[in-house]
């Protein structure tokens, strides 16, 4: 006998054209949401601009204290860009402050979720890409547009490299979708997530490479960390692409390893929102 | 100051908050654990750095760790009493603020007892056992003054990061949306002591160390300890205006929280 799961059917589309139609709809959605946020936009590039700069001159004052030409395969034009763009990157990937579903979840909203004919994975993939898209507009551009006004930077030699960053940041933000949905799930579980929430923005900017590139560990911790983790492809993969510190098939390689997760995590997602459905109790009245 | 009536009421709400906290004790356990870790990160990223470079800004590990210690230790003690006046914000958003305000007793101790984070105690507690390590293996002749300074200096840190809460916190009286702009305040502030001044240059060192005044919280306090003279050119003795400096961000605090206050109005319902 077929158990019971608290989802209601879903319907099968003979064709792909109607659920590209839906996916998009929902991204779209998701930009137009987030484009109402204007004054919150705001503080937070010039947030990201001020720790910017804080960064910056740390990096380069390690780079000046090394006394030589580069540090761990950067110079400091390379270091420069890698904290600029990161700056940029840090509210496109958004590795904090996502407790959409978490909060649905603890509150017992998220039982509309299943109620709708779109898998709850794919509906919030949906529309964390069309937030990922309004934030491209406007939270990269500041940093990457004042960093460069106060500090010589790095930017790609190599035509192939601006394709494979935009692909590299892609995967990023979907791996780092799928980390989120993960830590947001548990509170299927526990209903509350301070827990898991609080590890996770530890772990995901220290081994993600926010505060110092990974190249600066010793190899025997930097290989497992790309390897066994996914935190190294949010964040230092697409910036290592873009500064062009490996020749075009390593980049293609990290590419690779963040794709490889990219399929783990979201697998993992599915799974894990199979297995809530099946014991989910929805709270409230 | 507080009459013995008010002193009770705080007493009160104080005992009610850690009894809650407390009720819920595997939790607050983890709570514990959990912020203890991003200042053992802060100071891990100054050990990697040092992994790959033996200078920062011209001072070396030991001479560092100093001002990271003091920074990590004043900013957590900071964060614990008086950083969660942020979720002002909140209050003001939705117009629980009015509760407050109702009551017979100053809003400011108000908010900071309604929701003292006493899961704090652990990072508050690390940042201090850092800055007494940092102390112990810089190498400082102590004379009776460096004892005192290594004192008071952490202490008037606290008092300047508590004041740089309640200034970003208080741009919500008149910004309501401002979000994340007050972490570029108070969380930036606690980036930029952690390291010396020496690494910043140009008029971004010059708005946040000397027109902000985050140079006195934890760089010229620290450079008076080991006895090392600025590179940047300031005298020996600003390491000792810390207090002075605190009580001035102090002041400029209780303005901005005052006229905020007062230029308050209620989102209404």
């Amino acid at each position: 006998m077929d158990s019971v799961t608290a989802t209601v059917p879903r319907p099968r589309y003979a064709n792909v054209a109607a659920q590209t139609r839906t996916f998009w709809a929902l991204t779209v959605a998701g930009f137009r949401r987030y484009s109402t946020y204007r004054q919150a936009t705001i503080a937070g590039a010039f947030t990201n601009t001020v720790f910017g700069f804080l960064r910056s001159y740390v990096l380069l004052a390690v780079a000046a204290g090394a006394g030589t030409a580069t540090v761990a395969g950067y110079d400091p034009a390379r270091l420069a860009s890698y904290v600029w763009f990161g700056q940029g990157l840090l509210a496109v990937v958004l590795l904090w402050g996502w407790t959409d579903l978490a909060q649905r979840i603890s509150t017992g909203d998220v039982v509309a979720d299943l109620l709708r004919p779109v898998n709850p994975v794919t509906n919030y993939l949906a529309t964390d890409l069309g937030r990922a898209g309004h934030a491209v507009l406007t939270r990269l551009v500041p940093p990457v547009v004042v960093g460069p006004l106060f500090f010589p930077i790095y930017l790609p030699h190599r035509w192939p490299t601006w394709p494979l960053f935009v692909l590299s940041v892609v995967l990023a933000v979907v791996l780092c979708f799928g980390c989120r949905f993960l830590v947001n799930a548990s509170a299927y579980w526990l209903l509350d997530v301070r827990g898991p929430m609080i590890l996770w923005t530890l772990l995901s900017g220290v081994l993600g490479g926010l505060y110092f590139p990974l190249r600066f560990l010793p190899d025997w911790v930097v290989g497992p960390l790309w390897l066994l983790t996914p935190l190294p492809s949010l964040f230092q993969a697409p910036l290592d692409v873009l500064v062009e510190v490996d020749p075009t098939a390593r980049q293609a390689g990290l590419i690779a390893v963040q794709a490889a997760w990219v399929l783990v995590v979201l697998s993992l997602c599915r799974l894990v929102q199979r297995r809530a459905e099946r014991k989910l109790v929805v709270q409230g009245g | 100051m507080a009459e013995p009536g008010a002193l009770r009421a705080y007493w009160a709400l104080l005992r009610a908050q850690a009894e809650g906290q407390f009720s819920y004790r595997a939790s607050f356990v983890v709570d514990l654990v959990a912020n203890v870790w991003s200042t053992a990160l802060d100071v891990a990223t100054i050990l990697v750095l040092f992994g790959v470079t033996r200078t920062l800004g011209g001072l070396d590990l030991h001479q560092a760790l100093v001002i990271t210690g003091m920074s990590a230790c004043a900013f957590a003690a900071a964060d614990m009493l008086v950083g969660n006046v942020e979720r002002i914000t909140l209050y003001v958003r939705t117009g629980r603020f009015d509760t407050v305000l109702t009551r017979p007793l100053p809003a400011l101790p108000q908010l900071l007892l309604l929701d003292l984070p006493l899961r704090k105690l652990s990072r508050a507690a690390l940042g201090a056992a850092i800055y007494l390590f940092a102390l112990g293996s810089a190498d400082i002749t102590w004379t009776a003054a460096r004892a005192l300074l290594a004192v008071v200096a952490p202490a008037a840190g606290v008092v300047f990061f508590g004041a740089m809460f309640v200034i970003t916190a208080s741009v919500a009286f008149w910004w309501t949306e401002s979000g994340e702009f007050g972490n570029a305040f108070t969380y930036g502030g606690r980036d930029f002591t952690s390291y010396p001044v020496s690494v910043y240059s140009g008029w971004f060192r010059n708005a946040f160390a000397y027109a902000l005044g985050f140079a006195f919280v934890s760089y010229y306090p620290a450079l008076a300890l080991l006895g090392v003279p600025d590179p940047i050119g300031l005298p020996g003795w600003v390491g000792w205006c810390a207090p002075l400096v605190a009580v001035a961000a102090s002041g400029v605090a209780a303005l901005f929280w005052r006229s905020g206050i007062r230029h308050y109005t209620s989102t209404g319902s």
